[in-house]
């Protein structure tokens, strides 16, 4: 494993190994350099509190009936076993999963593209990266009413500008057409978000790598495919889960532009789980969909962690 | 600014004289002026004092469930009647108010009989009326109507007759905001009600859920599906909805000829319509339909909200007392005034002072004189069967379910 040791640890070793006495002095306790635990106390103490806490209530709470009223009966299984039977439920974890994969392919290649280009120098660059910011500024809320209202097939734009490019203004009214909106208005707010991760992760590559596949003759086209992807593969990876996180979890857009409909055509897991919890009252089957999307989501992060070798935090900058 | 300061502390309840504090949840829209009017002048004269508490529409069913969970639920509370409070009376949470509206005079002829049945739960009182009646009331266009030669249907048959004629005319017979399941739910009710009578919601109410497969829902969902494949709502009625204001503007429009909803359409389109609702917004109640059984007068939709008391509130005299107020004359003209039409027995009188009397006095008769008042379904059944009720019904209108499958969905409901 020395082979691998990165800059970063080799200035760690050089820094411990060096002659700093007047820093050890001052604070002996410290002299690897490494903060002491007591600073993760009160991240631990929030994360434990509003995280782990409910998460645990939630997987007791699986296990119960509870009306939110009277105390909580238990009833086993019940609840699981429902779940895994329940076609609403098996339905709407396939529309996540589309819905996730949609995302996935819709946001990625635009928001890596502008965040290569947003990584550039020039003024103008500067001023069009903070517009395209915007969206995510606005709450997720005021930007679904908005396009509520521009998707009205009487009254909204698409009416007007719909049928031009052959377009049925009653795009929420269809299944496809529901599903795929939610998909490009959740895109639309947080492909700022992903486009400022490019952007960051761009600007951390060395320009000598580009300059020399200049001298030896490569083009832009080569450049991107030769250089850029495979220096932001940790980029990709982060952005990638924090995307198919944040797509299991889509919930205001759903709630309201379709409201899970038309029918249940975007009835997707954390809708159900709002219909089921606080329209139905039924916490227990509530919390059991909770605690699927949970298992499901960290467990995605995880194989994506692991398989891209992202986890092992090796650097993409090897040999250098 | 001292005597502000001193009536913000007289305010926080905990005045001397032995008085106390009751917490009143209201739902909060515009109505609630006439509640604050009336809690000051209860205040006034009562040792114990009534603090309002105004929740926000959207978050009120959610915010009460969690209050009444918890230490620190009201003494009086906001409601539907039926299914709405359901389950705080099978948790024992609300005060039986059978024997107080027997032996009070002023509770028993106080209100309409219909309209405080139609809040009880297995024949017994927990609310007492509080706001304005709101029956669902098919509204029309007059001056689409006399363009076209139309009268107003009376029967099922001029209604289709007049959707064939709008449909020829390119205007959508009925505006309908399809997102919201319980616009459509309206159909079902109305349809159920005129078919098979008010019993048969009654029995699925009363917990037989085996009540659902009655022909008459059977044949209920038939005639609403075949409208919907008629083009009787238009074609993108899914991607309307009425909470934006997409369905009611395509009515003041004149894009669409009718309008079934509750009886704020009038106020809804008085605020964003005027015009509209002054000249051309007509009124009739829902048509019969041929070889129903169901009574022509019968009415459905929100009888009106009733007060409840909490069993555990420490001034359960003083609250009733409270309740008794909305029975007074000067409660009911405050109703009047702000356009809602009360419950109470004597408001046929004061609906002159309303903001338009005609229509006032349509309503009120038009419920005074319903043999039955059939409370929504999705207010009264339980939230746990009112839910799944309400997404079938979207996907019956939406195509995604057939009358069959609609029947045998609501059948497996339990």
């Amino acid at each position: 494993m020395t082979t691998l040791t990165t800059p970063l640890e080799k200035q760690r070793t050089g820094a411990a190994a060096g002659p700093r006495p007047r820093r050890r002095a001052a604070d002996g306790r410290r002299a690897s350099g490494r903060p002491s635990v007591a600073w993760a106390v009160p991240g631990l103490l929030f994360f434990g509190l509003f995280a782990v806490v409910p998460m645990g209530l939630a997987v007791y709470l699986s296990f119960t009936s509870w009306d939110g009223l009277t105390s909580p009966t238990p009833v086993g299984l019940d609840n699981w076993t429902r779940l895994f039977g329940d076609p609403e439920f098996l339905q709407a974890a396939r529309l996540s999963a589309l819905l996730t994969v949609v995302s996935w392919l819709f946001q990625t290649p635009v928001a890596l593209l502008l965040g290569v280009w947003a990584a550039g120098r020039q003024r103008n660059r500067a001023v069009l990266s903070a517009v395209f910011f915007l969206p995510l500024l606005l709450s997720t809320t005021a930007i679904s009413v908005l396009f509520h209202a521009l998707l009205d097939p009487n009254f909204g734009v698409v009416k007007e500008i719909g049928p031009w490019f052959g377009i049925d203004p009653n795009i929420l009214g269809t299944s496809t057409g529901a599903l795929l909106t939610v998909a490009f208005v959740g895109g639309w707010q947080f492909m700022p978000f992903h486009t400022l991760i490019y952007q960051g992760g761009m600007r951390q590559i060395p320009q000598v790598l580009y300059q020399a596949a200049a001298i030896d003759g490569a083009g832009p086209l080569r450049q991107f495919f030769s250089i850029t992807l495979p220096q932001l593969k940790n980029t990709v990876t982060t952005s990638s889960v924090l995307m198919i996180v944040g797509s299991l979890t889509y919930f205001d857009t759903v709630l309201i532009m379709t409201k899970g409909g038309p029918g249940t055509d975007t009835t997707i897991v954390p809708y159900l789980m709002y219909r089921v919890g606080f329209q139905s009252y039924d916490l227990g089957y509530a919390s059991a969909v909770a605690t699927a999307l949970v298992v499901v989501a960290t467990g995605l992060s995880l194989l994506m962690v692991r398989f891209s070798g992202f986890g092992a935090m090796r650097s993409t900058r090897e040999g250098m | 600014m001292a005597a502000v300061l001193a009536g913000c502390g007289s305010g926080g309840g905990d005045a001397a004289g032995g008085g106390g504090t009751l917490t009143a949840y209201v739902y909060g829209d515009d109505a609630v002026k006439v509640q604050q009017a009336a809690v000051e002048t209860f205040n006034k004269t009562s040792d114990v004092k009534v603090k309002l508490v105004s929740v926000p529409g959207a978050e009120y069913v959610n915010k009460l469930r969690t209050a009444m969970g918890s230490p620190n639920a009201p003494d009086i509370f906001f409601n539907w009647g039926g299914g709405s409070i359901k389950p705080y009376v099978d948790a024992g949470q609300l005060v039986d108010l059978t024997s107080a509206f027997a032996s009070d005079p002023v509770l028993k002829d106080g209100f309409l009989s219909p309209v405080v049945t139609a809040g009880s739960l297995d024949g017994k009182v927990y609310g007492v009326p509080m706001r304005g009646m709101q029956p669902v009331i098919l509204f029309y266009n007059k001056s689409l109507f006399a363009e076209n030669g139309l009268q107003p249907p009376k029967t099922w048959d001029d209604l289709t007759e007049a959707v064939t004629v709008f449909k020829a005319k390119k205007i959508t017979p009925f505006a309908l905001g399809g997102t919201d399941a319980w616009t459509q739910l309206m159909w079902l009710e109305y349809l159920l009600d005129r078919i098979g009578g008010a019993d048969v919601f009654r029995k699925i109410q009363n917990g037989d859920s085996s009540a659902w497969g009655d022909p008459a829902v059977l044949r209920a969902a038939t005639m609403a599906k075949q409208l919907v494949d008629d083009g009787a709502f238009g074609k993108n009625f899914t991607s309307v909805s009425y909470s934006n204001g997409g369905a009611p503007a395509l009515f003041a429009q004149g894009k669409a000829a009718m309008h079934l909803m509750g009886s704020w359409e009038y106020s809804t389109q008085l605020g964003k319509a005027p015009d509209f609702a002054a000249k051309d917004l007509g009124w009739t109640a829902f048509p019969t339909v041929t070889g129903g059984t169901g009574d022509a007068g019968n009415v459905v939709g929100n009888p009106t909200n009733y007060w409840s008391v909490n069993a555990r509130t420490k001034h359960k005299d003083a609250a009733l007392a409270f309740l008794k107020h909305m029975a007074s004359q000067d409660y009911t003209k405050a109703l009047v005034a702000n356009g809602d039409i009360p419950t109470t027995a004597d408001a046929g009188e004061t609906l002159a002072s309303s903001p338009n009397p005609g229509f006032a006095a349509f309503q009120y008769e038009m419920v005074q004189r319903a043999p039955d008042f059939t409370l929504s379904w999705d207010q009264a059944l339980e939230a746990d069967q009112a839910t799944p009720m309400l997404t079938e019904i979207n996907k019956l209108f939406a195509g995604r379910s057939t009358p069959e499958q609609f029947v045998a969905a609501l059948k497996a409901l339990t």
